[in-house]
C-alpha cells in the first residue's frame, strides 16, 4: 500500500499562550488517500475547522501543536513557514464558508484568480488573466470574459463561491479543503456547488477534506467519514458503514436529527445539551453528559477509538470490538 | 462622473457665495472700522473729515449695499486693495498661497507616508515592542503643543547648534539648499504634531483589515506576506484613512498659523492673522474665501479618490 496523501497521527492543537491554552484538538488520527474524500462532521466548536487550518498552516497565533501531520510524506507541523506557504495554493487549497467576505472587495475576481498562477507558476500577468477566464468557464460561470472584470459585490453568493473554487483549483492542487462551502448559500445553489465539487474532483483527481456540520451533505460527498466531538474522533469509517450502522451514540444522534422530507413531526429530534467547553473537558468521555447510554464507567477515562468492523472504528465503551 | 462633478461644483459655488456673505457680514459687524484705525493714527482729524473719509470708503452705506458692490466687483475679477499693504489683494494672496503650499505640502506628504508606514508596522507587530514604541511616539506627538516644539527646535538647532536658520524665507539665490534649510524646522514641527493621530488611525484600520476573511484567503492562497500586505491589506485599509487625509488636505491651504508665525514663514496662516488684526477686510475676506474654496475642492477630490480605491462606491448613486 502506498503512503496516504494526508495522514494525521495523534494530532494535537492548543490555542492561546503557553500555560493558558485551550486544547481544541486533543489527539486525532485519520488518513486520506489521493483522489478520495474525507468528510469531517461535528457540531460548532468540535475542532473541524481547526483541523483544516492546521493542515494549511493557518492556525491563529499563539498556538502549540503536537503529534504528526504528514502531507505527501512531509510533516507540515514542523515545516518552516516559507515551505508551508509554497505548499498553500499550489498543492493544497482551501475554500471557506463565507463567499461574501472571503474575496477581496476592491480587486476584480479575475485578478484574484490570476494571482495564484503568477505567484506559484510565475505565469506572466496577461497569460494568467486569460487562464483565469478559462478557470471561470471551468467552474460554470457564463460570460466568463466579462465576469472576470467584475468586483465581488457585483456577483451573487453562488457565483462568488464558484470564484473561490476556481481560485482553489487554479494550480491543480492534490488536496482541496472545503470548510462548510455551501452553508451560507441558498439550498438550490448548494446542490449546484456540491455537484461542481464532485465533478472537479473526478476530473482533476484531487483529494478532498469536506467539512460540514450537516451529515446529509457529507453523505453525498464523502468516501470516509470522521465524526468529531470536542477535539477528538468519536467515529471513523467508510461513509456507507458509518451512515447505515453508526456505532457511537453521538453519530446515531446526528443521523436521527436529520429531518425526513414529507414527514411532519411535532418536535424535531435533537441531541439534548450543549457541546462541552474545551476548557472544562471531563476526564472521561466528553459526550457522556449528553448520552442516554452513559454510565459511571464513562467518566473514568477517555474511550479509545476501537475497531468495530473492517476500517470502521468508534470511541465508546458501549460498542463491542470487532471479533 | 460628469454629472457628479457639475453637481458638486455647483454646490461648491453656492457654499462659497453664502460663505462670502457671512464673512463679509461678520467683518462688518466687528467693532471699529478702518476709519477708526486711521483716526487713532492721526488724533487731529475733524468730524467733517471723518464723515468725508467714511463716504469715500463707502463704510457709511448699509452692509447689504456694500456687499452687493463688493460682489459685483469680485465677479468681475476685482477683489480690491489691501488697506495695510496698499496693493491689489490677489498680488498678496497668491505668493502667500504658494509659500504655504510648499510648507504644508511637504509636511503633508512626509506625515502621510510616515503615518501609513508606522501604522502598518505597528499593526503587523501588534503588542510587540515595535508597536509599543510607535504608540509612545504617536501619543507624544499628539500631546506636544506645536508652539513649544517649534521654540525648542529654534533654541536647539538654530541658537545652540547653529545648524539651521531660525526662520524666515530663503532668498532665491540660495537655491534648493536654502529652501531645504529653511523648511527643515517648520516641516519637522508640523510632521511631529500631525503624524501621531494619523498613525493611530492607520494602525487601527490596518488591524481591522488584517482580521478580515479575505486576508485569511490571501494567506490560504500561499501569497507572500509582502504581496498580501501591498495588494490586499493596504488598499482596503486606506479607505477609512482617506477620510482623515481629506480633512487634512483642507488644512494644507489655510496654512498653519502658529508654525508660520513662529518661523516667520510668509504663508496664508500668517497673512490671515495679520489681515484680521489689521482690520484689512478686503484681504481677510479673500484669504478666507480661498481657504473655503480649496477645502471644498479637496473634498470633491477625496470623493473621487474613494471611488478609485473602493469599487463598491459609485458616484451619482447609480450602479455601473
Amino acid at each position: 500500500m502506498t503512503a496516504p496523501l494526508l495522514h494525521a497521527a495523534d494530532l494535537k492543537v492548543t490555542l492561546g499562550p503557553p500555560g493558558a491554552g485551550v486544547a481544541v484538538i486533543a489527539g486525532l488520527d485519520f488518513s486520506l488517500e489521493a483522489g478520495r474524500t474525507l468528510g469531517v462532521v461535528g457540531e460548532s466548536g468540535c475542532g473541524k475547522s481547526m483541523t483544516a487550518l492546521a493542515i494549511m498552516g493557518l492556525l491563529p497565533r499563539p498556538h502549540a501543536v503536537g503529534g504528526a501531520l504528514r502531507f505527501n510524506g512531509t510533516d507540515v507541523l514542523t515545516l518552516p513557514a516559507e515551505g508551508h506557504r509554497r505548499l498553500r495554493g499550489a498543492q493544497m487549497a482551501m475554500i471557506f464558508q463565507e463567499p461574501m467576505t472571503a474575496l477581496n472587495p476592491v480587486v476584480t475576481v479575475g485578478r484574484q484568480i490570476a494571482e495564484m498562477l503568477e505567484v506559484h507558476r510565475a505565469t506572466p500577468p496577461d497569460q494568467a488573466a486569460r487562464q483565469a477566464v478559462a478557470l471561470l468557464e471551468r467552474v460554470g460561470i457564463a460570460d466568463a470574459g466579462r465576469r472576470a472584470t467584475a468586483f465581488p459585490h457585483q456577483l451573487s453568493g453562488g457565483m462568488r463561491q464558484r470564484v473561490m473554487i476556481a481560485m482553489a483549483i487554479a494550480c491543480k492542487p492534490a488536496l482541496l479543503i472545503a470548510d462548510e462551502p455551501t452553508t451560507a448559500l441558498d439550498v438550490s445553489v448548494q446542490a449546484q456547488i456540491l455537484d461542481l465539487l464532485l465533478e472537479l474532483q473526478r476530473d482533476e483527481g484531487m483529494a478532498m477534506v469536506f467539512i460540514s456540520h450537516n451529515l446529509g451533505v457529507v453523505s453525498e460527498m464523502a468516501d470516509d467519514i470522521l465524526v468529531m466531538y470536542s477535539g477528538r474522533a468519536v467515529e471513523y469509517g467508510p461513509a456507507q458503514a458509518v451512515l447505515r450502522a453508526p456505532r457511537h451514540p453521538y453519530t446515531a444522534g446526528l443521523i436521527a436529527t436529520l429531518p425526513d422530507i414529507g414527514r411532519r413531526q411535532a418536535v424535531l429530534p435533537v441531541i439534548p445539551g450543549n457541546v462541552v467547553n474545551p476548557r472544562r473537558r471531563p476526564a472521561g468521555c466528553a459526550f457522556a453528559g449528553r448520552c442516554a447510554q452513559a454510565g459511571a464507567d464513562c467518566a473514568a477515562a477517555v474511550p479509545m477509538l476501537t475497531p468495530v468492523a473492517a476500517g470502521h472504528a468508534a470511541a465508546c465503551l458501549r460498542v463491542r470490538p470487532a471479533a | 462622473m460628469g454629472r457628479f462633478l457639475s453637481f458638486r461644483l455647483l454646490g461648491a459655488a453656492v457654499v462659497l457665495l453664502a460663505k462670502s456673505f457671512v464673512i463679509f457680514a461678520l467683518i462688518g459687524l466687528m467693532p471699529g472700522d478702518p476709519i477708526d484705525l486711521m483716526i487713532n493714527a492721526n488724533p487731529e482729524t475733524t468730524p467733517e473729515q471723518m464723515a468725508h473719509l467714511r463716504a469715500i470708503y463707502g463704510v457709511d452705506q448699509s452692509i447689504w449695499l456694500r456687499y452687493v458692490h463688493w460682489l459685483t466687483d469680485a465677479l468681475g475679477g476685482d477683489f480690491g486693495f489691501s488697506r495695510i499693504q496698499h496693493r491689489p489683494v490677489l498680488d498678496i494672496v497668491i505668493p502667500a498661497l504658494g509659500n504655504t503650499l510648499i510648507l504644508t505640502g511637504v509636511a503633508f506628504v512626509i506625515s502621510t507616508v510616515l503615518a501609513i508606514t508606522l501604522g502598518t508596522l505597528a499593526a503587523l507587530r501588534r503588542g510587540s515592542w515595535v508597536d509599543r514604541t510607535i504608540n509612545l511616539f504617536a501619543f507624544a506627538g499628539i500631546s506636544v503643543p506645536s508652539f513649544w516644539l517649534g521654540l525648542l527646535f529654534i533654541y536647539v538647532f538654530a541658537v545652540k547648534l547653529g545648524w539651521l536658520p531660525a526662520g524666515g524665507m530663503p532668498r532665491p539665490e540660495q537655491g534648493w539648499r536654502g529652501m531645504a534649510a529653511h523648511l527643515a524646522l517648520p516641516v519637522a514641527t508640523l510632521v511631529i504634531v500631525e503624524v501621531g493621530g494619523l498613525t493611530r488611525y492607520a494602525r487601527s484600520a490596518m488591524i481591522e483589515v488584517l482580521g478580515q476573511d479575505f486576508i485569511r484567503t490571501a494567506r490560504a492562497k500561499g501569497l507572500t506576506n509582502q504581496r498580501m500586505l501591498l495588494r490586499h491589506a493596504l488598499r482596503n485599509a486606506l479607505i477609512p484613512v482617506l477620510t482623515l487625509i481629506a480633512l487634512q488636505l483642507g488644512g494644507l491651504f489655510s496654512g498653519a498659523a502658529l508654525t508660520e508665525a513662529m518661523f516667520a514663514w510668509r504663508g496664508m496662516g500668517r497673512l490671515i492673522l495679520e489681515a484680521i488684526l489689521g482690520n484689512d477686510y478686503n484681504l481677510a475676506l479673500v484669504c478666507l474665501l480661498f481657504v473655503t474654496a480649496t477645502i471644498l475642492l479637496a473634498n470633491i477630490l477625496a470623493d473621487i479618490a474613494y471611488t478609485w480605491l473602493d469599487p463598491r462606491i459609485s458616484l451619482g448613486g447609480r450602479r455601473k
